[in-house]
């Protein structure tokens, strides 16, 4: 994981290096101070020699303004190297996730992307911080706090030596039973999450059947169960200050006897006993500084874990070798098509699947929910490979294309669309981002879309929240039909996209494709039979099959799927 | 967790200001009023643990000029007395561990418990808000008053309140100490505390300018993630990836120039904090050295080993202070986020009049009834206020020159008169926009109307309780949402009493029994996030089915069908009928098939009832429905 990682150091090896370098010589700084202070006692003070004591106390002195220089620089040093890995790092996800195929992004949910770019950058952030901060400086500080206890009295350094093997052995034991009853918090404190998240999003559900109370029955139980699990786990992680105090307070009593005794038999000196006590100090708070970023680290561990499945990702659809950088003409063929999104053939989501589109012709796709209508048309600008069979665009095996020209060339309006927050005319602009101001309104006149645009108080320029959420989902639509034309695609694919258009604006968008982009391949997914009734053939899918292929009227003569459905919209329309 | 957020989206704007300390204060208040005994055991133990560690620390002067220094070079020194103190002293300490254990362990109830109340309060309280609030608050901001905002508080009494108490014991008790030793030493290290100080708050104040300017940039960056994440498929479409990779690099580069920014400040704290700790342990033994050697205030080498330690003992909880300020003041926005949402109003419900089930009987008069019945009844308080009488439900609507508006200034219904008839099926019909799922809104009092009355059954709405309002219609919504948990779970939300056969009764009418039994656990098949493993229609279906379930007396369905095909719909429809036999029904449907077999349709157009009949006779009129509907068939 490390070695993954680390390569998103980059450019900021060096100021990393260098927060390192200067941490270990802030350490050293730190370390001298007491051992002077011990001279001073045992030379200056005893001999009564002021000038010696002057003279250590200036060197004191000097010491401490280096090792605080020292310390600034590693610590503007470390600001940088940590942001930096931040930023190099968030930077690698987000190109990993913009190479992402529909397959890879559905298997990461949004909310799980969302959380590995900020979250778990943050955690890995923090990690690195650490790492190259303190567990440089605890152990240094550690190992060097002893030599120079060993070059004053190696017995009192066994003391420590006893020491440090029952604290480890005591944070080993308190975190081995401390994380998994942590791991447990975190998935009730999800939970808790969780139920918000949902709360919110069904609020008008929950308003509608008078679900208030349940709602909040449903969260405190939640959320005792995450009280219960927080306590479950800090029971034991509270531990650690008394043990930390009793380690403490036993060395000092221990070094006071062992001391006390040294001195009086003159093997130490009075002043190295004090720093003796010093020393102690640094000691022990190194190893909890090692205990605590080992907790850290090995939090981060998880989202380090997270963060790098992204970054292993296969990318599952790629370029071929000197692929093809042009669309011939708008014509598509499947050829015994079947898909699955497992890519196991007894799953099947499309089976067998021959079709045959001219250039410039507009088809209808017709079928009951879930017929596998969208899978169908995903395969055109190869969202998805199919398992077996293939399929030409303009007389091309798709997957011989450049993916960009494949789909610069085929616009799909997808079911579930996003208009992102911006203006109207930014939000177009992903279809062309150089097209003119004429361009555009003439797009948004084909998709019926200027008349309510020309009613904002700032027209073009209205704002546009977050998921489109200022507009009606019937106008939502229109925006991006608009915004896929303004790509000229040779291929146009609607995927049931003027659902919450009402006919006569949908029968007049109809109307205006077959004036305006007269070349344009167009497949129209619907529910109303109005909407694709006059398509040059309309293809019935059932479950996966194609059930039947004809004009309009043929259909309803032969196919009983569609005169069905036909007849069940049209019922009583003859007044 | 505890990473940084979009503070201060639409509610309260992150200020360190009056209202943020007046915000930790009513925590602070609430939390000491719940947990009285907790906090005064506390604060006991804290005193005792800060007292015994500084009695340690004083020990070092005995342990030197007592016990070491008159026994230096004596052959035979006696070490009994030095045996005794440590022994003493170990028993002190042995209390102090004693007392730390037990605070700690106290303070970690009252962090949690808090915690959890606060989670709850908030969530309880947002329960009661209208969903104006909703739509004025993005989801994202709200989640993490649940999660940022509640875990600053965590730290906070977790680790500032016990470490403050703590410190100030050791800070008191230590400078007394200290003065007791040597009043000159004192000053010198006082002036040094002071100048630690000054400097740390400069700093201080300086990071927390450049910490705003952070989680301000962390806010944006994070938002345009999530947008991006949200629309991958469409960035994908569009080819748009190099155009979002560079507009990502434009927010990521901006927060890495901030966030160096203000953990550079944020880095010096540390050292600059432990260094002027050193300076000042230097200064000390350098003046104590002059003091010693010049005899001046009976300073001894013990005195200065002991004062080394205070000094010591003084700048920890000088740091730990240091270090706690920006806990602070994310807890004080924390606090603010979340009392925000605790202090907004609730919905307002005056109501008065309740919904029961009911008997009628033979001479026409109403009885209440206990017992599940097909038949309710309002219960209106009378007047005076002695006793109720009962009115029939029989679903009579009626709407006279009803305004309404989102924001006050913005209309968007203009003088809407209906009625609907009991057991008629009324339909809305129009362009989007037009106005449909707003009235239905009102009819369920999501929103308040600015003019005009709604009467159900000839009460006004405003007088009827909303939750039993709201129990006596049925609603299915144009987006469907379900929540995790099994189907039959989520069938079942409709009327929680409901059996297995009720919940499976429901899915058969709904037409959604026979693609339930094929999925491989049936019922008890687990929906992950709002059903995502489920497609839209299926979840209209289940959404039906919830609201068959519920058996109101009142059916909503805003655009129920939608994503259901026609064929699949007609097979509802005939299910749906039964289920709507003498109940009112308010159907909201583009597709004229659906509507076409109301007893009234009222079209809309920006927001006013333009015209309105029965097919037949909107046909003969040959206005907008006319166009609507032929325009279905203007192609063929």
């Amino acid at each position: 994981m490390i070695k993954k990682l680390s390569k998103y150091i980059k450019e900021y090896k060096f100021v990393s290096i260098m927060t390192s370098v200067f941490v270990a010589l802030e350490v050293v700084m730190e370390v001298l101070i007491p051992k002077s202070m011990a001279k001073m006692v045992d030379v200056g003070l005893a001999n009564s020699d002021m000038q010696y004591v002057i003279k250590l106390g200036l060197l004191m002195i000097f010491m401490t303004l280096i090792s605080l220089f020292f310390g600034i620089s590693s610590g503007i040093n470390a600001a940088k190297a940590g942001a930096g890995f931040a930023k190099n790092l968030r930077q690698g996800l987000f190109y990993k996730i913009q190479e992402f195929s529909f397959a890879n992004i559905d298997k990461f949910s949004t909310a799980s992307l969302v959380t590995r770019l900020t979250t778990d950058v943050n955690n890995v952030q923090m990690a690195y911080s650490m790492i190259i901060r303190m567990l440089i400086r605890a152990p240094l500080m550690l190992i060097s706090a002893l030599i120079m206890c060993f070059t004053m009295s190696a017995k009192l350094t066994l003391v420590f030596l006893g020491i440090i093997p029952f604290l480890i052995i005591c944070v080993v034991v308190i975190m081995s039973k401390a994380m998994p009853n942590f791991r447990s918090m975190f998935k009730r404190y999800d939970a808790v999450n969780s139920i918000v998240q949902e709360n919110l999003t069904n609020i008008r559900t929950v308003k509608a059947f008078v679900r208030e109370d349940f709602e909040t029955e449903k969260f405190k139980n939640a959320t005792s169960n995450l009280y219960d699990y927080s306590i479950k786990a800090e029971k034991l992680m509270i531990l650690a200050s008394p043990i930390m105090q009793f380690a403490v307070y036993l060395t000092t009593l221990l070094v006071s006897w062992i001391g006390a005794n040294l001195v009086v038999n003159s093997s130490m000196l009075t002043g190295e006993l004090m720093s003796m006590f010093t020393y102690l100090q640094q000691i022990l708070t190194s190893l909890m500084m090692i205990s605590m970023s080992v907790v850290m680290v090995s939090m981060a561990k998880t989202s380090g874990d997270r963060i790098i499945e992204v970054l292993d990702e296969e990318v599952d659809l790629k370029n071929k070798n000197n692929p093809i950088k042009e669309v011939k003409d708008g014509s598509i063929k499947f050829e015994n098509v079947s898909f699955s999104y497992s890519k196991d053939n007894h799953n099947l989501v499309l089976e067998d699947i021959n079709i045959d589109i001219k250039s410039g012709q507009t088809v209808g796709i017709i079928g009951a929910t879930g017929s596998a209508k969208t899978s169908l048309i995903q395969l055109i600008p190869r969202l998805f490979d199919t398992t077996s069979g293939s399929v030409f665009v303009g007389g091309e095996n798709v997957k011989d294309y450049d993916l960009d020209v494949l789909r610069e060339n085929v616009s799909v309006v997808l079911q579930k669309n996003v208009l992102f927050s911006g203006t109207i005319k930014e939000n177009l602009r992903w279809g062309n981002d150089n097209a003119t101001d004429e361009e555009i309104i003439q797009a948004c006149k084909s998709a019926q879309a200027d008349g309510f645009i020309q009613s904002f108080p700032d027209k073009y320029d209205t704002h546009i929240e977050q998921g489109g959420s200022n507009v009606s989902g019937g106008q939502k639509q229109r925006l991006c039909i608009a915004r896929a034309l303004l790509k000229k695609p040779k291929i146009l694919i609607l995927d049931d996209s003027t659902s919450a258009v009402d006919t006569a604006t949908d029968s007049m968008i109809k109307k205006a494709f077959y004036n305006d982009i007269p070349d344009t391949t167009k497949i129209i997914i619907a529910q109303r039979i109005s909407s694709v009734q006059d398509s040059d053939f309309i293809i019935v899918l059932h479950d996966g099959k194609i059930n039947g292929v004809g004009t309009h009227q043929q259909l309803i003569n032969n196919n009983s799927i569609y005169n069905e459905i036909y007849t069940s919209q049209m019922k009583g329309s003859e007044v | 967790m505890g990473h940084p957020h979009k503070h201060g989206a639409s509610m309260g704007k992150v200020k360190f200001d009056d209202n943020a300390k007046k915000s930790l204060m009513r925590l602070l208040k609430r939390i000491l009023k719940n947990y009285k005994l907790h906090f005064f055991v506390v604060i006991i133990c804290i005193f005792i643990s800060a007292l015994a560690n500084v009695n340690g620390t004083l020990f070092i002067k005995t342990l030197i000029d007592t016990y070491i220094a008159p026994f230096i070079g004596l052959q035979n020194p006696d070490m009994s007395g030095l045996l005794y103190a440590i022994l003493r002293i170990a028993g002190i300490y042995f209390i102090g561990i004693i007392s730390t254990y037990i605070y700690s362990r106290i303070m970690m109830y009252v962090t949690h418990g808090t915690l959890k109340e606060m989670r709850d309060e908030m969530f309880e309280h947002m329960q009661k808000l209208p969903i104006k609030f909703f739509d004025t608050n993005t989801h994202g901001d709200l989640m993490s008053r649940y999660t940022n905002d509640v875990d600053t508080l965590r730290q906070m009494t977790s680790q500032t309140f016990p470490q403050l108490i703590n410190s100030i014991v050791t800070i008191v008790s230590v400078a007394i100490s200290m003065i007791v030793l040597s009043w000159q030493m004192t000053i010198v290290s006082f002036i040094m505390v002071f100048i630690t100080i000054k400097l740390s708050s400069k700093i201080g104040a300086m990071s927390g300018m450049f910490f705003a300017k952070q989680q301000k940039d962390v806010g944006n960056l994070n938002g345009y993630i999530e947008e991006m994440m949200e629309g991958q498929k469409v960035v994908k479409i569009f080819t748009h990836e190099n155009k979002s990779k560079e507009e990502f690099d434009v927010l990521n580069e901006e927060l890495f120039n901030s966030m160096t920014k203000a953990n550079r400040f944020a880095n010096t704290m540390a050292p600059i904090a432990s260094n002027m700790g050193h300076l000042n342990f230097t200064m000390i033994a350098l003046a104590g050295g002059i003091l010693a050697i010049n005899g001046i205030g009976s300073v001894t080498v013990g005195t200065i080993g002991s004062f080394l330690q205070l000094v010591r003992s003084f700048n920890q909880p000088i740091q730990q202070v240091t270090q706690q300020f920006n806990t602070v003041v994310l807890a004080m926005a924390g606090a603010t986020r979340i009392f925000d949402v605790i202090d907004q109003k609730p919905e307002i419900d005056n109501g008065n009049i309740t919904l029961v089930h009911s008997i009628e009987k033979e001479d026409g008069s109403i009885e209440e009834t206990d017992k599940t019945t097909n038949t309710w009844a309002w219960k209106v308080p009378e007047k005076n206020g002695n006793g109720f009488h009962y009115v029939a439900l029989r679903g009579d609507v009626v709407f006279d020159d009803v305004d309404f508006g989102y924001n006050d200034d913005k209309i968007v219904l203009h003088n809407v008169s209906l009625y609907a008839k009991p057991g008629q099926k009324i339909a809305f019909v129009g362009s989007t926009g037009a106005g449909k799922t707003t009235i239905t809104n009102l009819i369920n009092r999501f929103y308040d109307i600015q003019d005009g009355k709604i009467r159900y059954d000839g009460l006004n709405i405003n007088n009827i309780k909303k939750s039993d309002l709201r129990h006596s219609l049925g609603i299915v919504l144009q987006d469907t949402h379900l929540f995790s948990g099994t189907i039959m779970e989520n069938i079942r939300y409709g009327n929680l009493k409901a059996t297995d056969e009720e919940v499976i009764a429901a899915a058969k009418i709904a037409n959604a029994h026979s693609f339930i039994t094929h999925l491989p656990n049936g019922y008890n098949t687990e929906l992950s996030q709002d059903g995502s493993s489920l497609s839209q229609g299926q979840r209209q279906l289940i959404a039906i089915a919830r609201a068959a379930v519920a058996n109101p007396p009142v059916l909503i369905l805003d655009e129920a069908t939608s994503s259901i095909d026609t064929r699949t719909e007609s097979i509802i429809q005939n299910a749906m009928d039964s289920l709507m036999h003498n109940r009112t029904v308010f159907v909201i449907a583009h597709r004229l098939s659906t509507v076409r077999n109301s007893n009234a349709i009222m079209v809309l157009e920006n927001g006013q009832i333009i015209e309105r009949g029965d097919h037949t006779s909107l046909i003969k009129e040959g206005g907008r429905y006319y166009q609507l509907y032929t325009g279905n068939l203007v192609l063929e």
